[in-house]
């Protein structure tokens, strides 16, 4: 049991490192828009970085939709 | 195919900006292998760069449909208005050069509507050559853009994001929104703070339920205690600061909030943990007071996001005022700043373009469109001598000026001052929670202090323990969330409804509300003309008729004119030949060698055998247009600001609903009584200049009325700052949003009735809260003088009466059935 005089001063300092990383965030206006990047991530713009051959081919007719 | 692509393309609308196409206009773009129907020129264009730029994506990914774009035909014009830009005396004031010889500045855009215009803007910008970077906030509708300037003009990059439909400006931060920024960082900091450490308290919390008495080792449980405190230190001494800053405010004032028990709770409770962490004895409450804090934090955080939402009150008047000025000195023309110009300067504004400052006509006649101050729809006609103010538009003619006033003397500025006047009288609403909530801490304190003095008496080993348990059992904690849960989700549902709700008291006032005043154009109408209906004098099919009248407006960025662009069916209008412009009467112009003249009917018809008069037109409402030729009238246009469709269906539900309607306006035409009778409003007041709305609505208040005031533009800034309640259109000015205490996002009128309806449900939410946290505590505050409730059961005694009252609200994040029906 003793251990937990060494993992609960980890824990905290841990914890002290994860509060700098995000006050360094803050300040440096990673976090202020916080809608758009939720969004950007779905858009499919970088079919230009997708190699040839792992290309999916497109179905010449689409497939009919099913529920 | 994704739910919001399917639903926004189901409906038969422009593909680009889902506006009605008319029956007869053929705009065609080719987007992603398909044609596409649009409904103008203006759409047309910005979806065929859009599709040449392959940015096709946007159309697939877009959640909310683009704004319709001003028409292009002004292009060059335009084109002239951004090269202002790109002069040093203009661009001092909002560009920075960077060391690496590059440019930088920040804009803000008009017409950004969902993430994907932020993915469209970003692309578009960046594929322009000498865009270093270009980065778009989707939240604050902030643009910004690093370019060099050997290689692309800053002009260019305003030119290319009109192209594609979103309107730039440069951006200058104030004070006031740098403090915004601050206090947003800030609240994000205690969040953060909080938030981890309430995580690791728990943790080690966990370890000391379980293991409490049995099997954990007095040393370890000491231990633990002692990394709690160090864990919980800050979230007392920075995260929760705000609220015993506001505890001592509230003391100094002698007035009594919820910041004063919450403080007493956390300061008490952390005070009596350090006691029980140094003498190994009682019971440690560190998890109780940082998750506490940590939701709290929450709610207030929630609720100043929905507050700086509309806060762009540093780019209002800038919008409003042009940044550069075309100066007449003895060397010709020369562009200054603005700011720069004196009284007595002579200054020239092109048509198009707004007027600076105030002043007065020296040379030249044009009309001016006032409607952002005065709420008049048509632009008034204006002579030499005649006085002009800053901030309105020239719309036909280039004229010369004598400047009168500038600054802070001018029209604009005592708006803005009539404004803050305004905000100082406004009733203050006294809030439920509130005024329950100084009794219960009066009363809290005086029973604590009672029993920790009988206890003493009694026992002085237990006095500090019992004292603390009646602390901690009355904690505040349900009485605290009552209010804020329900607000939160209330505001919350009505968000995704479209009604974005800025301060905390409206949701009370609309449930008290018994008078709702709406201002005329923009609010209840579309805040446009639109040809109504014409009506044939000769052979002319009423097609024909519409296309040489389109034919003679070709060139006008008038309002009239624009209605005839609207519903113009040709492609492109071939412009007459030989216009000419009788300000204030009509047009005049050849088309394949024949005269034809459009404008009043006195004018018009002055060739004609008979001459005719605004009493000869079909109906004595609207505005009448008459086209003639040399030899005969041709035809009648009806032109009108129709009322929004759903105008009729609200104010009658309002009037189901016990509320007084009135309409409230600045325009004194006939359109008034028309809209009036059409929408069956009783009280009507028209003509008024915002002074005199601004007393209306004083004289209601003070006999005594509950008061919602619907607005939108300049003109309606004082009353809306001055009324209890406040709404602004979507449509409205930026400084009318943020002096708003809610905004009508969507522009759906019908809105306002379910909003209302939602705020009386959520005041009775409230009330019930209230009323379940009083008569908890008011059981659980006799045993815990008595000295019968061990911590464990007080600590269990308060969530469960947290989680009640949250649940409670939760009720509030749906509409009702019948709202969800309309």
């Amino acid at each position: 049991m003793s251990i937990i005089y060494l993992l609960i001063p980890i824990a905290i300092i841990l914890a002290g490192i994860g509060i700098w990383g995000f006050f360094w965030s803050v300040n440096n206006g990673q976090l202020d828009d916080l809608e758009s990047p939720a969004h950007s991530i779905l858009y499919d713009d970088d079919e230009h970085l997708i190699p040839d051959e792992a290309k999916q081919r497109k179905p010449t007719e689409p497939p009919t939709e099913k529920r | 195919m994704n739910a919001a692509e399917g639903n926004l393309h189901k409906r038969q609308g422009c593909y680009h900006c889902g506006l009605d196409i008319p029956n007869h206009s053929q705009f065609f773009t080719v987007i992603a292998g398909e044609p596409r129907r649009m409904c103008c020129p203006g759409c047309q264009a910005v979806a065929q760069v859009i599709a040449d730029g392959g940015l096709e994506n946007y159309y697939k990914h877009r959640t909310v449909e683009a704004t319709s774009p001003e028409s292009l035909s002004a292009s060059e014009q335009l084109q002239a208005e951004f090269e202002l830009y790109d002069h040093s005396s203009v661009q001092k004031h909002f560009v920075a050069d960077l060391p690496d010889g590059t440019r930088q500045a920040t804009l803000v855009i008009e017409g950004i509507t969902c993430a994907a215009c932020v993915w469209l803007l970003e692309h578009h910008i960046s594929s322009l050559d000498g865009v270093i970077v270009a980065s778009v906030n989707l939240t604050n509708h902030r643009a910004r853009v690093q370019w060099d300037d050997e290689t692309i003009k800053l002009s260019e990059i305003f030119f290319a994001m009109h192209s594609i439909g979103y309107q730039g400006h440069p951006y200058h931060p104030d004070k006031e929104e740098q403090l915004l920024e601050q206090e947003t960082k800030r609240a994000m900091r205690r969040l953060g703070i909080a938030g981890v450490f309430t995580m690791q308290i728990m943790m080690l919390a966990v370890a000391l339920y379980t293991g409490a008495g049995a099997s954990l080792e007095a040393d370890y449980e000491n231990f633990i205690r002692w990394a709690s405190l160090v864990l919980a230190t800050p979230v007392v001494f920075y995260a929760s600061r705000p609220f015993f800053q506001a505890a001592l405010r509230d003391l100094r004032t002698r007035h009594l909030t919820m910041d004063v028990p919450v403080s007493i709770a956390i300061g008490g409770a952390y005070i009596a943990s350090i006691w029980a962490t140094v003498t190994s004895s009682g019971e440690v409450y560190y998890d109780s007071v940082s998750m506490f804090t940590f939701f709290l934090l929450i709610g207030r955080f929630l609720e100043m996001k929905a507050r700086h939402r509309t806060g762009k009150a540093g780019n209002a008047l800038l919008n409003l005022l042009p940044a550069s000025a075309i100066l007449l000195c003895d060397e010709g023309e020369k562009i200054v700043a603005a700011n720069e110009l004196q009284q007595g300067d002579r200054i020239l504004v092109k048509p198009g373009h707004t007027i600076p400052a105030d002043g007065l006509i020296v040379n030249g006649t044009s009309s001016i469109d006032e409607s952002a101050l005065t709420g008049e729809y048509l632009p008034l006609t204006k002579n030499i001598g005649d006085a002009v103010v800053g901030g309105t538009i020239n719309v036909e003619n280039p004229i010369q000026l004598e400047v009168t006033q500038v600054g802070e003397s001018s029209q604009l500025s005592s708006i803005v001052r009539l404004l803050e006047r305004a905000h100082d009288e406004k009733p203050k609403v006294a809030r439920l929670a509130d005024k329950v909530s100084g009794y219960f801490v009066a009363a809290v304190l005086i029973v604590a202090a009672t029993v920790g003095t009988v206890w003493w008496q009694i026992s002085p080993d237990h006095a500090f323990w019992v004292t603390l348990s009646v602390l901690v059992v009355t904690c505040p904690c349900a009485l605290s969330l009552a209010t804020p849960t329900a607000l939160t989700a209330a505001t919350g549902t009505l968000r995704q409804h479209g009604l974005l709700i800025t301060r905390g008291h409206v949701l009370e006032s609309l449930a008290k509300a018994t008078h709702i005043v709406f201002d005329k154009t923009g609010t209840l109408t579309e805040g446009n003309l639109s040809l109504q209906n014409t009506y044939r004098l000769s052979d002319l099919s009423e097609v024909e008729c519409l296309d040489i009248a389109a034919s003679l407006e070709a060139h006008s960025e008038h309002p009239i004119a624009r209605a005839f662009h609207r519903a113009s069916r040709q492609d492109r209008v071939i412009p007459a030949e030989q216009l000419t412009n009788h300000v204030g009467m009509g047009l005049e112009g050849y088309i394949a060698g024949k005269r034809f003249f459009i404008g009043k009917p006195s004018f018009a018809s002055q060739f004609c055998g008979k001459p005719l008069d605004f009493s000869d037109a079909p109906d004595s409402h609207g505005q009448w247009l008459l086209l003639a030729s040399e030899t005969e009238p041709l035809a009648w246009f009806g032109l009108n600001d129709p009322a929004r469709k759903q105008a009729a269906r609200m104010v009658q539900q309002l009037q189901k609903m016990g509320l007084e309607v009135q309409m409230l306006t600045g325009d004194s035409s006939a359109a008034v009584q028309h809209i009036a009778r059409q929408l069956k409003i009783d009280k009507v007041i028209s003509g008024v200049s915002p002074e005199q709305k601004l007393q209306h609505i004083q004289q209601l208040q003070e006999s005594g009325a509950q008061l919602i005031m619907v607005g939108d533009g300049i003109n309606d800034i004082p009353v809306l700052a001055g009324a209890q309640t406040s709404i602004a259109m979507g449509s409205a000015t930026d400084l009318a949003k943020t002096n708003a205490d809610a905004v009508l996002i969507s522009g759906e009128l019908m809105r306002l009735p379910q909003g209302l309806r939602l705020a009386r449900r959520t005041r009775a939410n409230i009330r019930q809260n209230l009323s379940w946290s009083l008569l908890y505590n008011l059981i659980a505050l006799p045993l815990a003088a008595a000295g019968m409730i061990a911590p464990w059961m007080a600590a269990i005694g308060m969530s469960a009466s947290s989680l009640v009252v949250v649940g409670n609200a939760l009720r509030l994040t749906k509409l009702d059935r019948p709202d969800r029906l309309e």
